[in-house]
């Protein structure tokens, strides 16, 4: 079943189109993965989709209606969206910007409730936050700076969440710690989660949905293990590459071809086949 | 949004603080000057008019001074505020983004070409050329590559800034009876400034201050960027729009009233920030009242620094306010 739907869709910066007339389903309950070569338009496929960026043609369905024709404020409680590489403003406290989160509920006439409060301690608890609650954004780490901004979108209790590469500029222990969080708030809660990643592997690893988007439209869609293949990887990223299975989970582990040094149990043929 | 003082109670107690203080000073305004007066004489220029010359002094110079010098204090601290939020940009203020320099050169034109006097009439133009200035700064600096950014509005700022700041220059020069009317207002000044200039602006003024005061989550929302904002709902055409119209309001009413006076916009908010935090609940109350604080000082120091003539205040603000700047400019904020 699907949650989020782009009927005929094409999007463009001035005249140069980026994405076009597409068709595509984003399955409820699941985490999908954009993955496509740099400027490919697969950020600019996920703003459109949080309504971030207007479409030239054609349409953005979330639970089957036209998210263009709808309150921004009624689509911000069941859609949200972290964008790359958000800045909070100097000073801000991990729970002031959690608090952010509640925006879409409030209004001159109904001010801050148990209920707000209470989808703000949640987030914090289920993004391990709540310790740093009262700690300056700007004072984090990469990791945990990532962690309060999504706590903030989690607060907004939305069932979809979209993110535009969560884990850029993170070492590998953040990475991994932002793609468990993310991993265990859709198996725990349903959530439905789609993200932008650069990394092909941790993309395998996690998605359960992977869409190549490539020259304005889809390459390849469907579970890593019966997309991922060295032909999609030359086609989308002009890179060739071996594709093994991952030791640790059996998902597709993509080996690029290189220069670089070959060690003494390596294949000679490995710098460029 | 921690600032020095955290607690609400806190908060409270000092805005009810500051609020006395911004009594003190206007207080302090009416009773010192050139003409020696007395707090006693003064007291008596309303319980007991006699039509003495100090009674007169008070009644029409002296309290129409306070009064002017806190309204426009005050919203020249709120154009602050508000423009620095929009544009996320922390030194940004009215005077830097060539608002105050629009809306004085529209005057200057008015009164030198088409000969307009009715405060009414400036009232309008100095929204106009407000207005004109800030549209222009806008689209300058959300031109070419990467949309709008900070360095590139501050450029368009300072641009337009001068650009009307020559144009005045030059119209003054070629209209000598212009210039004496004009030259002291243009420096910025509250001094001989009857009440009835104040009447045609406040309602506008009146209704920015409270325009201001309701947008504070607004505010704080639009300070997570543009995307987060609109993540969360907020129609983030719509708040520009309404925040550039009440920051019109502001910068273009106080001009109209006392000449383009600099610095109180941008220095302001900063020290309010400092003390209590982000949070534009209290950023909002506290730069008013501090903004009010500051341009009345501001305006008492002007009459005794070089006795006997008087300084614009415009200019003793710039002597208080610049070292503030050039801190503010090189740590991006007050601390």
């Amino acid at each position: 079943m699907s949650i989020l739907q782009t009927e005929s869709l094409t999007l463009s910066y001035g005249k140069k189109p980026v994405i076009q007339d597409l068709d595509l389903s984003i399955p409820k309950g699941e985490i999908t993965v954009l993955i496509g070569s740099n400027g490919c338009g697969k950020s600019t496929l996920l703003r459109s989709m949080a309504r971030l960026m207007a479409p030239e043609t054609g349409a953005i369905l979330l639970n089957g209606k036209n998210i263009a024709k709808r309150s921004t404020k009624e689509v911000a409680k069941e859609l949200a969206i972290l964008p790359q590489g958000p800045v909070a403003p100097e000073g801000l406290t991990v729970l002031q910007l959690v608090k952010q989160g509640r925006y879409p509920y409030q209004s001159w006439l109904k001010q801050w409730s148990a209920k707000d409060e209470e989808a703000v301690t949640r987030a914090l608890k289920a993004t391990n936050m709540l310790e740093f609650a009262e700690r300056n954004v700007d004072s984090l780490s990469g990791g945990q700076r990532q962690r309060a901004w999504i706590a903030m979108t989690l607060a907004q209790g939305t069932e979809t969440i979209l993110l535009d590469e969560p884990t850029t500029y993170l070492d590998m222990t953040h990475q991994i710690e932002i793609l468990d969080l993310l991993f265990e708030l859709n198996s725990r809660e349903k959530r439905t989660i789609v993200m932008v990643l650069h990394d092909l592997n941790l993309a395998c690893r996690y998605a359960h949905h992977l869409v190549a988007i490539q020259n304005h439209s889809v390459a390849a869609q469907g579970c890593p293990e019966d997309i991922m293949n060295e032909k999609l990887v030359s086609d989308v990223f002009h890179m060739p590459c071996k594709i093994i299975e991952d030791p640790l989970f059996g998902t597709p582990m993509c080996i690029p071809y290189g220069k670089g040094r070959i060690a003494k149990n390596g294949l000679p043929t490995a710098q460029y086949a | 949004m921690n600032g020095v003082i955290q607690s609400s109670k806190m908060k409270i107690a000092m805005l009810a603080l500051a609020v006395l203080l911004l009594a003190v000073c206007m207080a302090l305004s009416v009773v010192f000057g050139y003409t020696n007066t007395s707090w006693k004489s003064a007291v008596a220029a309303f319980t007991d008019f006699n039509g003495s010359n100090q009674h007169l002094i008070i009644r029409n110079a002296r309290l129409p001074r306070a009064l002017i010098g806190a309204a426009v204090g005050i919203s020249l601290a709120l154009a602050g505020v508000l423009l620095q939020a929009v544009t996320r940009n922390p030194i940004a203020s009215t005077d830097i983004f060539g608002l105050n320099a629009g809306a004085g050169f529209f005057i200057v034109m008015a009164v030198s070409f088409f000969h307009i006097s009715s405060l009414q009439q400036f009232t309008w133009i100095a929204f106009l050329g407000a207005a004109v200035s800030a549209l222009t700064v806008y689209i300058l600096g959300s031109s070419g590559r990467g949309g709008l950014t900070p360095v590139k509005m501050t450029l368009a700022g300072a641009v337009i800034a001068a650009m009307f700041a020559s144009l005045t220059q030059g119209m003054l020069v070629a209209n000598q009876k212009a210039l004496e009317e004009v030259l002291f207002w243009l420096a910025g000044s509250i001094q001989g400034r009857k009440l009835e200039f104040l009447y045609p602006v406040l309602p506008y003024l009146l209704i920015a201050w409270a325009g201001s005061m309701l947008m504070f989550r607004q505010l704080n929302t639009f300070l997570l960027g543009e995307d987060v904002a609109r993540s969360l709902g907020q129609r983030t055409l719509l708040f520009k729009i309404l925040a550039g119209l009440l920051i019109v309001l502001l910068a273009g009413g106080s001009v109209a009233v006392a000449g383009p006076i600099s610095f109180i916009g941008i220095v302001v908010p900063h020290f309010a920030r400092y003390l209590i935090g982000n949070d534009h609940r209290w950023v909002i109350p506290f730069s008013a009242i501090f903004g009010g604080i500051l341009l009345i000082v501001a305006d008492i120091g002007a009459r005794y620094i070089v006795l006997p003539e008087e300084v614009p205040v415009g200019v003793m603000t710039a002597l208080i306010g610049t070292p503030f700047f050039i801190h503010i400019a090189r740590k991006g904020s007050f601390k």
